[in-house]
């Protein structure tokens, strides 16, 4: 699926380019695009190893495992398969809690150590990794739809540009976010009943 | 309630970094041992996800400079119109699944021709919030690892990433009358 979504944006993109006479333009894009990612990566080394290692004193002081009890009830919900005391469980529960604090950058190292988590139970169950398990999805997808409690960076971007109220983006939000989570989750929970009936079928015969 | 988000958003991150080296502390635990190993494994996945970076902004970097999210935004402006959406709002719901920085460049175009408090201001400030980058994520947690069949989670994302554009929309609506 990404290997298409990929080679068509760049494809489709070139051909509209070349009909429109934009080829100039794409070969300085590029070019900038990629000296703006590795610009982009250099920011995010510091800040994603500075949170990294505050996740693992975290990690190593129990403060995890604090967490993980305490968020028992949400993981046995939404990822009813996933063993108790698993490592994934714990990085799961610090990613969710950066999501909803909008802590930016340090969801990426903490969603990373998760899904490495996840693909290594993938291993254990005797599973091919390379395969997205439904716990992978059920977590990629909440991410997707975001957790965030409040937009700061929304709310400092109106202000920055002379809004006459820029907290006022909270509110709705917050339920925009709301409603896009339980969406996700709604279908997260169909897919991984579809996924099982078919599974368990496929066992039976 | 102004003043408490303002001061949630300056004191959150210092107070998180607070409690964690505190609890460590208190905890007997070698603190600066423990960042510096966590901190080492922090550039391993910075350089693990920087092939996924680099490919993804090169195609953002096509698909803006060759004009076809023009044609594309253009294309659905039809569509776009049964539903009463803002046209100007279906590049930047394109442009955010793929990059949250040009996502913000073309929210700030926005911002500065229809003002942040106007409808199509309240849109856009609601759509960047309530949805995370798509691709990004995607590719940075599925494929810098090695999961290289995502099954569902694509198509299931997209159709959140097409609800979120009408939901902000629509709660724009009600806050702020076209």
């Amino acid at each position: 699926m990404l290997n298409f979504l990929w080679a068509g944006m760049v494809l489709i993109g070139i051909i509209v380019a070349a009909f429109q006479g934009n080829l100039g333009a794409v070969c300085e894009g590029v070019v900038a695009s990629s000296k703006e990612a590795v610009e982009l990566l250099f920011v995010m080394a510091g800040v994603v190893s500075m949170w990294n290692g505050m996740l693992y004193i975290a990690k190593n002081s129990g403060l995890i495992n604090l967490l993980t009890e305490k968020m028992r009830p949400l993981l046995r919900f939404l990822f009813p398969k996933l063993p108790a005391g698993h490592k994934a469980a714990g990085y799961i529960s610090a990613n969710f809690i950066a999501n909803i604090l909008g802590l930016g950058w340090a969801c990426t190292p903490t969603g990373l150590q998760a899904m490495e988590a996840l693909k290594e139970l993938e291993q254990e169950r005797g599973n091919d990794p390379a395969v997205a398990s439904n716990e992978m999805c059920t977590f990629l997808l909440l991410n997707i739809s975001s957790l965030q409690l409040i937009p700061i960076n929304m709310i400092a971007y109106r202000s920055q540009y002379g809004s006459a109220a820029p907290v006022s983006v909270a509110g709705p939000a917050l339920l925009a976010t709301a409603v896009t989570t339980v969406a996700a989750l709604v279908i997260c929970k169909l897919m991984c009943g579809v996924s099982m009936r078919r599974v368990s079928h496929r066992k039976k015969e | 309630m102004v003043q408490i988000l303002n001061f949630l958003s300056v004191f959150m991150i210092p107070l998180v970094i607070f409690y964690i080296v505190g609890y460590g502390l208190m905890a007997g635990r070698p603190v600066f041992e423990d960042f510096l190993e966590g901190g080492k494994n922090g550039f391993q996945i910075i350089v693990e996800i920087a092939p996924t970076i680099v490919g993804l902004m090169v195609a953002v970097g096509v698909l803006r400079t060759s004009g076809a999210l023009e044609l594309i935004g253009e294309l659905l402006k039809p569509v776009a119109g049964l539903f009463h959406i803002p046209a100007e709002i279906i590049p930047l719901s394109i442009v955010k699944m793929f990059s949250a920085s040009g996502a913000n460049g073309l929210l700030f175009d926005l911002f500065k021709e229809f003002g942040t408090d106007s409808y199509v201001g309240m849109s856009a400030s609601i759509l960047l919030s309530c949805t995370e980058t798509l691709f990004y994520t995607v590719s940075v947690y599925f494929m810098s690892i090695g999961v290289s069949r995502s099954r569902w989670s694509v198509p299931a994302g997209i159709f959140v990433a097409v609800l979120s554009l009408f939901v902000s929309v629509w709660i724009a609506g009600g806050y702020i009358p076209s």
